[in-house]
């Protein structure tokens, strides 16, 4: 893949250096020369000097056939502006923002930023994961624009659901388990017929909203 | 009207203040609260600290209520953004960009922006006069 990274602070040179490391094809575009010149000593001539939101710079670096577009200066105006302009002009397929303030993640999406990537959003989405939560319960991912999750709930001896079978456990809507990791560690792909025991820990998909009435199904004695 | 200056530069203490003198309700936004003393002494609308790529500092500019934005501040990239979201979040009827570079201007007309861009300008105006 031929991959544009614009911004060469901490995060645009962490992420030039490992996607090199995969084989990609990098460029790294920065105003600053003096730091791309740091960089480029170790590795190897991947650097652009000039503003990545000026159409010519964009030019030279041949991002009409870039695959994917990485904006990540220190700046979300910036970032946004590099990404449209790669977009609309150089009609790359993908384009990725790194984002500080956290409202603009929903914005950018709509001025047609594919990806918004923030350290904020992820720090405060493992917060929220860690924080509140029901004691059995593990948030493993949350899906589909954040109104379903897929949670690891493991079954105490009390629960009212040891020896059910799964046909037999009324879940809250739109919730399905999807895997059984039984107590020994063995991986299951649950049937109708699968009866669970204590101990046992269930994946399962659901809606976010029903995360407690679901904690209670499988975990109420 | 009511309208929403961002950037107290010279362009936007002038525009604010002929728009004032025109009957216009006028508030101005920047991020240094220095840029006001460009004000004239006698306006009498809103000078108002805050980032206008901020959507709650526009919402407490009161940008809800207003029938235009104009982003005047020196950088492009900051225009672009404050209009973009003055239109398309906040719906305000007039939205105008001011945009130097006629590279990223031209792209952002494209786009259905209302721009301005001074360099353009300016060398149009050179060579009419040549």
């Amino acid at each position: 893949m031929y991959i544009v990274i614009v911004g060469a602070g901490n995060v645009g040179y962490h992420l030039a250096k490992a996607v090199l490391s995969k084989g990609h094809e990098v460029l790294l575009i920065d105003r600053d020369v003096a730091t791309l010149d740091r960089i480029e000593d170790e590795l190897g001539s991947i650097g652009l000097e000039g503003d990545a939101c000026e159409a010519d710079t964009l030019e030279e670096a041949g991002t009409a056939r870039a695959d994917l577009f990485v904006a990540v200066t220190e700046q979300d105006a910036d970032n946004l502006v590099a990404c449209q302009i790669a977009k609309h002009r150089f009609k790359v397929p993908r384009t990725v923002a790194r984002i500080t303030d956290l409202k603009n993640e929903p914005l950018f999406r709509k001025l047609g930023v594919d990806v918004t990537v923030s350290s904020t959003i992820l720090i405060l989405q493992y917060i929220e994961s860690q924080t509140s939560k029901p004691p059995f319960l593990t948030r493993l991912a949350v899906l589909k624009g954040s109104e379903r999750e897929m949670v690891d709930v493991r079954i105490p001896p009390t629960s009212a659901v040891v020896g059910k079978k799964i046909r037999d456990i009324t879940l809250p809507q739109n919730s399905l388990i999807i895997l059984l990791i039984r107590r020994d560690e063995r991986i299951q792909l649950p049937t109708s017929t699968t009866a669970l025991e204590a101990g046992d820990r269930v994946v399962v998909v659901g809606d976010r909203s029903s995360e407690a009435s679901l904690h209670q199904a499988l975990t109420g004695s | 009207m009511k309208v929403l200056v961002m950037g107290c530069g010279r362009v936007g203490a002038h525009l604010a203040s002929l728009l004032e003198r025109d009957g216009h309700e006028v508030t101005l936004l920047d991020v240094d609260a220095s840029s006001f003393s460009k004000l004239p002494h006698t306006f009498k609308g809103n000078a108002l600290l805050g980032d206008g790529t901020d959507e709650d500092a526009l919402r407490r500019a009161g940008i809800e209520g207003m029938d235009a934005f104009a982003a005047l501040t020196e950088a492009d990239n900051t225009n672009i953004m404050a209009a973009q979201i003055a239109k398309s979040v906040f719906n305000i009827p007039k939205v105008v960009c001011r945009v130097y570079d006629p590279t990223r201007e031209e792209l952002y007309r494209e786009l259905g922006l209302d721009t301005v861009c001074p360099t353009a300008l300016i060398a149009e105006s050179v060579i009419k006069r040549l």
